[in-house]
């Protein structure tokens, strides 16, 4: 089976937001949604304080709670662990956003715009299908059944990856098939120490983030 | 311990929102209390028809919240986990049995059945959410349905009196349920505080008065009212009227605190920090 995995590097991601611009670019989303966002988090006490960044966004999740409080079936989960919806019947309750323990899904009730008035390109690009519906990451499913139907890997060939990874210029991001022991995600975690966010909440996130290198001692106790 | 993003109250569901589960749960408590109580005559029909008004408001401050309202229909399509589909599939035969049950009494203990089934429905879709540990917790479910029960007792007792009707076992039950709702309500704010929700914990403080005030208070009346000799017929009738009013205020507005006050996410957290350049002690 194959199980799509992002994985955020704690330690390199700088924080540029490149990823969160990018997947703006590549989805189209309005201003105030981003479906890939980049957390600017504090943490410690002086004089030990570190700065974090963090990227988050739909962790597309083993048990995700938002399909199943939906009560319209418009969040369904592919095979290959992708969580996505359908505009067609979301009927707009919220009930998946409020489910969300990483606030990923937005909801826009009306029109927005970067500048106010709909610019050429917005105009070009606006979905009112996605009006007064649940949005989120879709790990750029399009350009992933793009690739696999032209014989290309996901994670590796940039034309079958999400936008956000290609776009990571420390190479912070990475994407792939998490069932696959031989494929770059499953290999970063095999040499890395990862956790997953709210990981007590139940919920199985397929995103990864890796904050230190494993050692010997780690890879003899299977760590 | 992490002090990047800090919780914040969700702002997908508003009092719209909140208007479903105070008017869902005050009309299917009435209608319940109202089939135990044996409500007759006129009296029965006007809290029928009143119970089935507040789920009705209840429903369509919903529907007045969802973005594509045209589709409500498709509310339907998920029963098999969605307890927003169950509650929408329990709707139609609720208030179908219930306005049946105007013309065919013995309908409505089924309206009753109904009623409950909704009720605790409503309490589901709460404590489903996930991503809102003040709703998860799973002691949500007993108090918003205790919460629900009490206040249709507290409207009963608004009611019933004008008709010359409801008796001491009612009455009583309206002080029991309001011990119920109090417990599990002080139960319930206990949990939010051991997991460590200060800022859910801080607005459900903040209408603390009120709760009390809605629980306690009437309670006490129930107790005075109980105890005390045979009151002349006007102090009855408004020691019953302030009991039923303050049954039914106290539970709409910790409701309402619930869905909009309290209803913080759970921000984000980090339980390890990234390990750059030299490792730290």
């Amino acid at each position: 089976m194959t199980r799509w995995t992002m994985i955020a590097d704690l330690r390199r991601c700088v924080g540029c937001q490149t990823c969160t611009a990018a997947c703006k670019h590549a989805n189209a989303t309005p201003p105030g949604v981003q479906w890939r966002r980049v957390l600017d988090m504090e943490v410690g006490e002086y004089p030990n304080v570190q700065r974090v960044f963090v990227p988050t966004g739909c962790q597309h999740c083993d048990d995700p709670p938002c399909m199943t409080v939906c009560p319209s079936t418009a969040t369904r989960k592919r095979p290959d662990g992708i969580v996505t919806i359908d505009y067609d019947l979301c009927i707009g309750c919220a009930y998946c956003a409020v489910a969300c323990p990483y606030q990923a899904r937005y909801k826009t009730e009306k029109p927005t715009f970067a500048y106010g008035q709909m610019s050429e390109h917005e105009q070009a690009r606006f979905d009112e299908g996605r009006i007064g519906v649940a949005t989120k990451c879709t790990f750029c499913v399009d350009r992933i059944d793009y690739g696999l139907e032209h014989g290309l890997t996901p994670g590796i060939d940039p034309e079958a990856t999400p936008a956000c990874v290609n776009s990571c210029l420390a190479q912070a991001l990475a994407f792939g098939d998490g069932d696959d022991p031989d494929s770059n995600v499953s290999q970063l975690l095999a040499r890395n120490k990862s956790f997953r966010m709210h990981e007590e909440v139940g919920t199985g996130p397929n995103f990864h983030y890796l904050w230190d290198a494993k050692d010997d001692d780690d890879d003899e106790a299977g760590r | 311990m992490s002090y990047g993003p800090n919780p914040w109250q969700q702002t997908n569901w508003d009092a719209r929102a909140a208007g479903n589960f105070m008017g869902g749960g005050a009309g299917c408590g009435l209608l319940l209390f109202a089939t135990a109580a044996g409500a007759q005559g006129t009296l029965r029909v006007v809290l029928v028809v009143v119970a089935l008004a507040l789920i009705g408001v209840g429903l369509l401050c919903v529907w007045a919240e969802i973005g594509r309202p045209w589709r409500a229909l498709n509310v339907f399509f998920h029963p098999q986990t969605s307890w927003m589909s169950r509650e929408a599939a329990v709707a139609p035969l609720l208030m179908a049995s219930g306005a049946a049950s105007l013309l065919w009494p013995q309908l409505q203990p089924l309206a009753a059945v109904l009623a409950a089934v909704f009720l605790y429905c409503q309490a589901r879709i709460l404590q489903a959410c996930k991503g809102i540990p003040a709703w998860r917790e799973p002691m949500t479910v007993p108090l918003v349905a205790a919460t629900g029960l009490a206040e249709g007792a507290g409207l009963y007792w608004i009611l019933a009196p004008w008709w010359g009707q409801g008796n001491i076992l009612s009455w009583l039950t309206l002080g029991a349920l309001l011990l119920l709702r109090f417990v599990l309500g002080s139960a319930w704010r206990r949990r939010l505080a051991a997991a460590l929700r200060p800022a859910s914990l801080r607005a459900v403080d903040r209408t603390a008065l009120g709760w009390k005030a809605g629980s306690l208070l009437p309670l006490a009346l129930v107790l005075i009212g109980a105890a005390a000799p045979p009151l002349p017929s006007v102090a009855a009738l408004l020691l019953q009227l302030l009991a039923g009013l303050l049954a039914l205020g106290g539970g709409a507005l910790f409701k309402f605190m619930l869905v909009t006050k309290a209803g913080f996410n759970q921000g984000f957290a980090l339980p390890h920090l990234p390990v750059r350049g030299v490792r730290r002690g």
